[in-house]
């Protein structure tokens, strides 16, 4: 198909459409406002059979993905920042009902001070809910993860919903040269949805969110554990799948330029991108450095991380959150990861980029820098004014 | 009208064996509410002692489809589950007519559930909301709601030497419901099983949102014989601190004993009566606070003449 110049958001919409779930309920706000935006216009005009739900709140935005999941329907819904924060009870109940809605997160710094532009401190609130989350660099990513969520979330050995991470802005709003998938083949890749026990079954009629005592509670929450567990395998599968049908290759990590590097910087998101230019200039002086990207951080791939980091002479992780009082979680899980190796590089944590602060190819050489130096803390505040 | 015969010989469809309290009037609501209508219904729930009681993993009361997500987003499940049987229905993936119904406390209506409700009313889903009002935090104790009586006595808003019991008035649900302009709203009460099936019966086909409001007694929490179920919610309609009526397409009109009164055919008995059959009342009994009964009166009073002009629209 003809390359297209589109934007995160409208990747994402464009996505939604060519895949045409049964429900979509949503609520507007910034900076995922576009992907409500566009996909209104395809219902307005016919071009999808989607019934849509403009809701009264992201809680309810989630209640109705819940309602909607258990009654038989492929369901789907984006939302930012605070409207995740809102949504927080009714993650886990999605998560923990097993219902493989899809949803769109265009990562925004969370309240306060109130600031509409990117940092992963709303994913990273989710973290613990039981959802699936994939981290997207740029608007093809955005666009071909929306793709296979659905698959790894509908998948048997999962039934577990999906969060699709994409930075707010820089990559939901930057337009770039999307290569999108035909609509016959996104239908064929994607199939049929086939609901498991749906609520309109009246005929053999299923109690969901029953009340659950301290005899099952604990097997039930294993059971998730285990269906996160089978997404490593999962996501593979419907990669090599996706790969076969586009020539586009993902994994659940990248590596660039890792495997002969003595330094490796590690991040998520659309930082990821500025890291591979980085690399390139340090490497054409002589450096070796590499970076690494984790695309999937639910659930975490420890042994492919473990693996790729091991025998470096330093590891830098590069956490757009802050965690009061504690490490960055994506620091925290990498060091996890290492912790399996032999040898354990010096790691260090960089916090960065918070409520949208520009973080450019110069900024990101400190970290490089620093780490060949051995100058670097454990956990440093990158390009913080004092 | 079907008979009381017709009606036992109906599919039921939430069973005995749930672990409501003797005298509870719950499951008395819900299967009249149920018997409103022959077609296939899913049920979603609220937390609340009703969700608790019927739900008990690995058992269920439940012969039809039933959802439980969360308190306060009754009515947003319920949304999703009726915006997916829309498009599925248009796909031809289902193919028979159903209907949906929602039950919540008062808790899960006038309170933490209000947005979700009258978000799901202005967006026009087909859906009946049940309030099985027992009016008050009845799950977690007994606690004080927006559907609390004033005077009323809980484990927030206790008698002491100083107050006695709840200072406010219950906020008119059913009057903000209907102000959101639906095609059916109602309160009804378990004694008068028939109007309340016909009030049901109604909600389920008014062809977009419907709410019904039932006076729900709570042994427990109101402090009477769990034997007297049934004749205290008769009380609350015959005092007229529960009055019985529907706002059906813009027009309202009272029911059943309300409608007697309102005739002039049934005198409305005095709301001493109403708090007098209570221990959530009882401190009112005592002339200290007798200000408070004249008040509770004078407010049943105006709160029905108003219903009275209403009825003359």
């Amino acid at each position: 198909m003809k390359r297209i110049a589109v934007n995160g958001d409208q990747a994402v919409a464009l996505s939604w459409k060519q895949i045409n779930p049964d429900v979509c309920a949503s609520y507007p706000i910034t900076p995922q406002t576009i992907i409500v935006e566009a996909f209104s216009d395809y219902v307005a005009d016919g071009e999808v059979d989607t019934e849509y739900v403009c809701s009264e709140s992201e809680h309810s935005s989630m209640s109705i993905c819940v309602g909607a999941a258990a009654a038989g329907a492929r369901s789907v819904t984006s939302t930012a920042s605070a409207g995740l924060a809102f949504m927080w009870e009714m993650l886990y109940i999605a998560a923990s009902m097993r219902l493989p809605i899809v949803m769109t997160v265009a990562n925004r710094a969370l309240s306060g001070p109130i600031n509409i532009h990117c940092d992963h401190s709303d994913a990273m609130g989710a973290r613990d809910s039981g959802w699936v989350q994939i981290f997207a660099e740029n608007v093809q990513e955005a666009y071909d993860n929306s793709l296979m969520s659905f698959r790894i979330a509908e998948h048997p050995d999962v039934h577990l919903p999906v969060m699709n991470c994409l930075d707010g802005f820089i990559v939901t709003h930057a337009i770039e040269s999307l290569s999108p998938v035909e609509d016959e083949a996104v239908k064929k890749f994607v199939g049929e949805y086939k609901p498991v026990k749906p609520l309109l079954d009246w005929r053999n009629p299923h109690s969901f969110g029953p009340f659950d005592m301290p005899d099952y509670y604990y097997e039930h929450k294993y059971q998730q554990a285990m269906a996160m567990k089978n997404v490593l395998p999962v996501f593979k599968e419907v990669a090599s799948e996706f790969e076969k049908m586009t020539g586009r290759k993902y994994d659940v990590i990248e590596k660039y330029m890792v495997d002969d590097a003595e330094y490796v910087a590690v991040s998520m998101g659309s930082t990821a991108g500025t890291l591979k230019a980085v690399v390139d200039e340090l490497r054409k002086d002589g450096h070796k450095v590499g970076c690494l990207k984790v695309r999937l951080f639910r659930p975490f791939p420890y042994a492919e991380i473990a693996k790729a980091l091991e025998g470096k002479k330093a590891v830098a992780v590069l956490d757009r959150v802050i965690s009061f009082g504690a490490v960055g979680p994506l620091f925290s899980d990498v060091r996890s990861a290492e912790f399996d190796n032999r040898i354990h590089p010096r790691t260090v944590n960089y916090v960065y980029g918070l409520g949208g602060r520009d973080v450019g190819v110069e900024d990101l050489k400190v970290v490089f820098r620093e780490m060949e130096a051995g100058t670097a803390k454990t956990v440093n505040y990158l390009g913080v004014k004092q | 009208m079907i008979s009381i015969k017709e009606m036992a010989a109906k599919p039921v469809k939430l069973t005995e064996g749930h672990r409501l309290c003797a005298g509870c009037s719950e499951p008395i609501v819900a299967k009249q509410v149920l018997l409103g209508t022959d077609k296939p219904v899913v049920v979603s729930n609220a937390t609340g002692c009703f969700e608790v009681s019927t739900s008990g993993y690995p058992y269920s009361s439940w012969n039809v489809p039933w959802i439980h997500s969360a308190f306060e987003n009754t009515a947003a499940t319920i949304s999703g589950v009726e915006a997916a049987y829309r498009v599925l229905k248009r796909k031809g993936k289902v193919t028979d007519d159903m209907r949906f119904v929602c039950f919540a406390g008062d808790g899960a209506t006038y309170d933490i559930g209000f947005q979700a409700l009258s978000g799901a009313i202005e967006r026009g889903h087909q859906f009946l909301f049940v309030c099985m009002n027992n009016e008050a935090y009845m799950n977690t104790g007994i606690q004080r709601s927006g559907a609390t009586q004033k005077g009323a006595s809980t484990t927030t808003c206790p008698s002491g030497t100083c107050i006695p019991g709840k200072r406010e008035f219950p906020k008119d649900i059913t009057k903000i419901i209907a102000a959101h302009e639906l095609p059916y709203a109602a309160q009804a009460s378990p004694h008068n099983w028939k109007d309340l099936i016909e009030k049901a019966s109604k909600g389920f086909e008014a062809g977009g949102p419907a709410f019904l409001n039932v006076i729900s007694p709570c042994p427990r929490g109101w402090r009477y014989e769990s034997a007297q179920t049934i004749e205290i919610a008769k009380l609350a309609v015959e005092t007229g601190i529960w009055p019985l009526y529907e706002y059906e397409n813009g027009k309202w009109r009272f029911t059943a004993e309300s409608k007697r009164m309102a005739e002039g055919k049934m005198e409305r008995r005095p709301i001493i009566d109403w708090l007098k059959s209570q221990g959530r009342f009882k401190h009112l009994l005592d002339p200290k606070w007798s200000s408070t009964v004249v008040e509770i009166q004078a407010n049943v009073d105006r709160k029905w003449d108003e219903l009275v002009q209403l009825s003359k629209l």
